[in-house]
C-alpha cells in the first residue's frame, strides 16, 4: 500500500531530528520539574504518611548498607595503595590517612558509593514502578483517588535525598579504615600516625560538599527512578528497559552533576 | 448518570474511538460488549478520565470529566469504583492492606471500623468460608497477592472496589478467567449490586451468558462506534430472531458477536485463511 506522505527528503531529515529532541528534551525537563514541584506539595503530608517514608528509607538506606560499606572499605584501601604508589616516595607517610581521606570525602566516596547506589537503589525503584505501572497497579491507585505522587514517589524521592547522605557517611568512615588497614599491613603505618594530619587539614567545608554531592546523587538517582518507571509502558520488555535507562541515565547524571558541583562549589 | 458525547481518541494516529455517544441512567446496569480492540477498556479510561479524549465531553454525576483539575478528578473518583480486567492488586501488600488502603487514606474511621468493613467486603465476594481451615476472611487477609489464584484475586479486586461503597461501578471483564459456577457467583454479586445498592454500572465483557444475566441495557462497541443501543430484551430478540431476517449490516454485526459466530461480515484475518484452506480441500 503506497503511504500517504512521503518519507522526508535528505535536508530536512537532520533539522527535524534535531527539532524533535529539542522538544523531547524540553519537554522532560518541564515534566521532571512539575514531578518535583508535586513532591515538594506533598511532603506536608510526610507527618501522616510517615510509615510509607520509613519503609523506603528502611529499603533504600538500612538494605544498602552492607554494600555500601563493602565499596567503601574497599574504596579506601585501593585509594591509599594508590597515594603509596604515586606519591609514596615523596610524601612522608604521615600525610597518608588525611590524602585518602581527602580523596575519599569530597570525590570518591560520593562518587562511587552513588554509582553503586545507582545500580541498587535506582534500578529497583525504576523496576519496582514500571511494574506497577504495566500491570495497571498505578492506574488503581489513581481510581481510588489516592495520589501515586504522595502515596509512591515522594517517599521514595524524600528516603534517597535524606538516605544517601548518610550512606556515603559512612561509607567515608568504613574508607578510613579499609585505608588504614592496607597503611598497617603493607606500610607499616600505625594507627596514630595514620589519623594524626587529619584534624590539622580538616575543613568542615569538605564535609559540606560530600554532603551536598550525596543529596544531589540521591536525588538524581530517585528522579530518574521513580520518572523512569512511572513512565514506563509494553509488559516485561518495558520494565527491563526502564531498569537500564534508570541505571544509564542516574550514572551519567551523577558524572555530570559532580563536575558542576566541583565547578561550582570549589 | 454517566454520559459520553461524541468521544474520539486515537493513539499513535490509529483511531481507536471514532465516535462514541452513550448514556448510564441513574440505577441502571449497561453491559458493552465487542471484539477485543476495539476500544472499550479505553472507553473506560476516558470516564474515569485517567486519559483525556481528543474530542467530545464525558460527564459522570453531571460533571464533565474532561474539564476538571486533578483535584476535582479525585474527588470525582472516590465516586466510581472500578474492577480491573488484571484485577491490579498492589503485590507489595497483603489482601487486607489492598482493601483498606483507599479508606485508611480518605477516613478518619477507627481500625475496628476499617476492619469491619474489609471483613465484610470479603465475605460479600465469597471469600470467606469459617468451616474451611486457612479460608477465613481474616485467613484470607493475611494472604499476599501473589499467594492467590486468579479467581481469588479478581475477587479481592471486586472486595476493594466496593469497599469504598462507590455510587457507580466500572467492570472490566469481571468473569474472564474464573470458572463457570464462580462466573455465575459474580454475575450475581454484580446483579445483586444494582439491584439492592442501586449502584450504577457498566461492564465491558465478551462472556454472553453474564451479559444477559447483569445488563438492563446492552451497548455494542465496534470500530470505534456504537453499532447498537438497546435493552436487553431487544438484544436478545435479535440473538434468537433468523439470521436470514436481517437486513441492515449492523444488525448483522450484532447477531454475529452476541452469537459468537465465526462467520459472518465481521471477518477477520484468520477465518479467511481457514475458509481458503476449506475451499482448496
Amino acid at each position: 500500500m503506497p503511504s500517504a506522505t512521503p518519507p522526508p527528503t535528505f535536508p530536512k531529515r537532520p533539522i527535524v531530528a534535531l527539532g524533535r529532541a529539542t522538544i523531547n528534551l524540553f519537554t522532560r525537563i518541564g515534566s521532571v520539574s512539575l514531578i518535583t514541584w508535586e513532591v515538594l506539595k506533598v511532603t506536608r503530608y510526610i507527618i501522616r504518611d510517615r510509615s510509607l517514608y520509613f519503609r523506603q528509607a528502611l529499603e533504600i538506606g538500612v538494605e544498602s548498607l552492607p554494600l555500601v560499606l563493602l565499596i567503601g572499605a574497599f574504596t579506601g584501601a585501593v585509594s591509599t595503595w594508590q597515594t603509596n604508589y604515586t606519591a609514596g616516595d615523596m610524601l612522608p607517610l604521615k600525610y597518608m590517612g588525611v590524602a585518602t581521606f581527602k580523596a575519599v570525602l569530597i570525590e570518591l566516596g560520593p562518587v562511587l558509593a552513588g554509582l553503586v547506589l545507582a545500580g541498587r537503589v535506582g534500578s529497583s525503584l525504576a523496576a519496582q514502578l514500571a511494574t506497577m505501572r504495566v500491570t495497571e497497579q498505578v492506574d488503581a491507585l489513581e481510581v481510588l483517588a489516592v495520589d501515586p505522587i504522595r502515596y509512591l514517589v515522594a517517599p521514595r524521592m524524600v528516603s534517597a535525598v535524606v538516605m544517601v547522605p548518610v550512606l556515603v557517611t559512612l561509607d567515608v568512615f568504613m574508607a578510613m579504615w579499609g585505608g588504614f588497614l592496607v597503611a598497617y599491613l603493607f606500610m607499616h603505618v600505625g594507627f596514630d600516625l595514620y589519623f594524626a594530619e587529619i584534624p590539622v587539614f580538616f575543613k568542615m567545608k569538605d564535609v559540606n560538599v560530600m554532603l551536598i554531592k550525596s543529596a544531589t546523587f540521591g536525588g538524581i538517582i530517585a528522579m530518574n527512578g521513580t520518572y523512569i518507571g512511572m513512565n514506563a509502558k509494553g509488559g516485561a520488555e518495558g520494565v527491563g528497559k526502564a531498569t537500564i535507562r534508570s541505571f544509564v541515565f542516574s550514572a551519567l547524571g551523577i558524572l555530570v552533576m559532580d563536575y558542576v558541583l566541583a565547578t561550582i562549589l570549589f | 448518570m454517566i454520559r459520553l458525547s461524541h468521544v474520539a481518541k486515537s493513539f499513535n494516529g490509529n483511531p481507536v474511538l471514532r465516535d462514541v455517544s452513550f448514556e448510564v441512567k441513574e440505577g441502571e446496569s449497561v453491559v458493552m460488549i465487542g471484539r477485543s480492540g476495539q476500544g472499550k477498556s479505553v472507553t473506560l479510561r476516558n470516564i474515569l478520565g485517567l486519559i483525556q479524549p481528543d474530542a467530545g465531553n464525558v460527564w459522570v454525576d453531571g460533571d464533565e470529566v474532561t474539564q476538571m483539575s486533578p483535584v476535582e478528578l479525585r474527588e470525582m473518583r472516590k465516586k466510581v469504583g472500578m474492577l480491573f480486567q488484571n484485577s491490579a492488586l498492589w503485590d507489595s501488600m497483603n489482601v487486607f492492606d489492598n482493601i483498606s488502603l483507599a479508606l485508611r487514606h480518605h477516613t478518619n474511621m477507627t481500625e475496628k471500623a476499617i476492619e469491619e468493613i474489609v471483613y465484610s467486603s470479603l465475605t460479600q465476594v465469597g471469600l470467606h468460608d469459617p468451616d474451611r481451615e486457612g479460608q477465613s476472611a481474616e485467613d484470607i487477609g493475611r494472604r499476599m497477592p501473589s499467594d492467590l489464584s486468579g479467581g481469588m484475586r479478581k475477587r479481592v479486586g471486586l472486595a476493594r472496589a466496593l469497599a469504598t461503597r462507590p455510587k457507580y461501578m466500572l467492570y472490566d471483564e469481571p468473569t474472564t478467567g474464573l470458572d463457570p459456577i464462580m462466573a455465575g457467583i459474580i454475575d450475581n454479586l454484580i446483579r445483586e449490586l444494582n439491584t439492592r445498592n442501586k449502584t450504577t454500572s457498566l461492564t465491558i465483557t465478551h462472556d454472553m451468558r453474564s451479559a444477559f444475566t447483569i445488563a438492563d441495557r446492552i451497548i455494542v462497541l465496534h470500530k470505534g462506534e456504537i453499532f447498537f443501543d438497546a435493552p436487553k430484551e431487544v438484544a436478545r430478540e435479535l440473538k434468537e430472531s433468523p439470521r436470514e431476517e436481517l437486513r441492515l449490516e449492523k444488525e448483522q454485526v450484532v447477531y454475529q458477536l452476541l452469537n459468537g459466530d465465526h462467520k459472518g461480515l465481521v471477518h477477520p484475518a484468520i477465518a479467511d485463511h481457514y475458509e481458503k484452506a476449506h475451499v482448496h480441500q
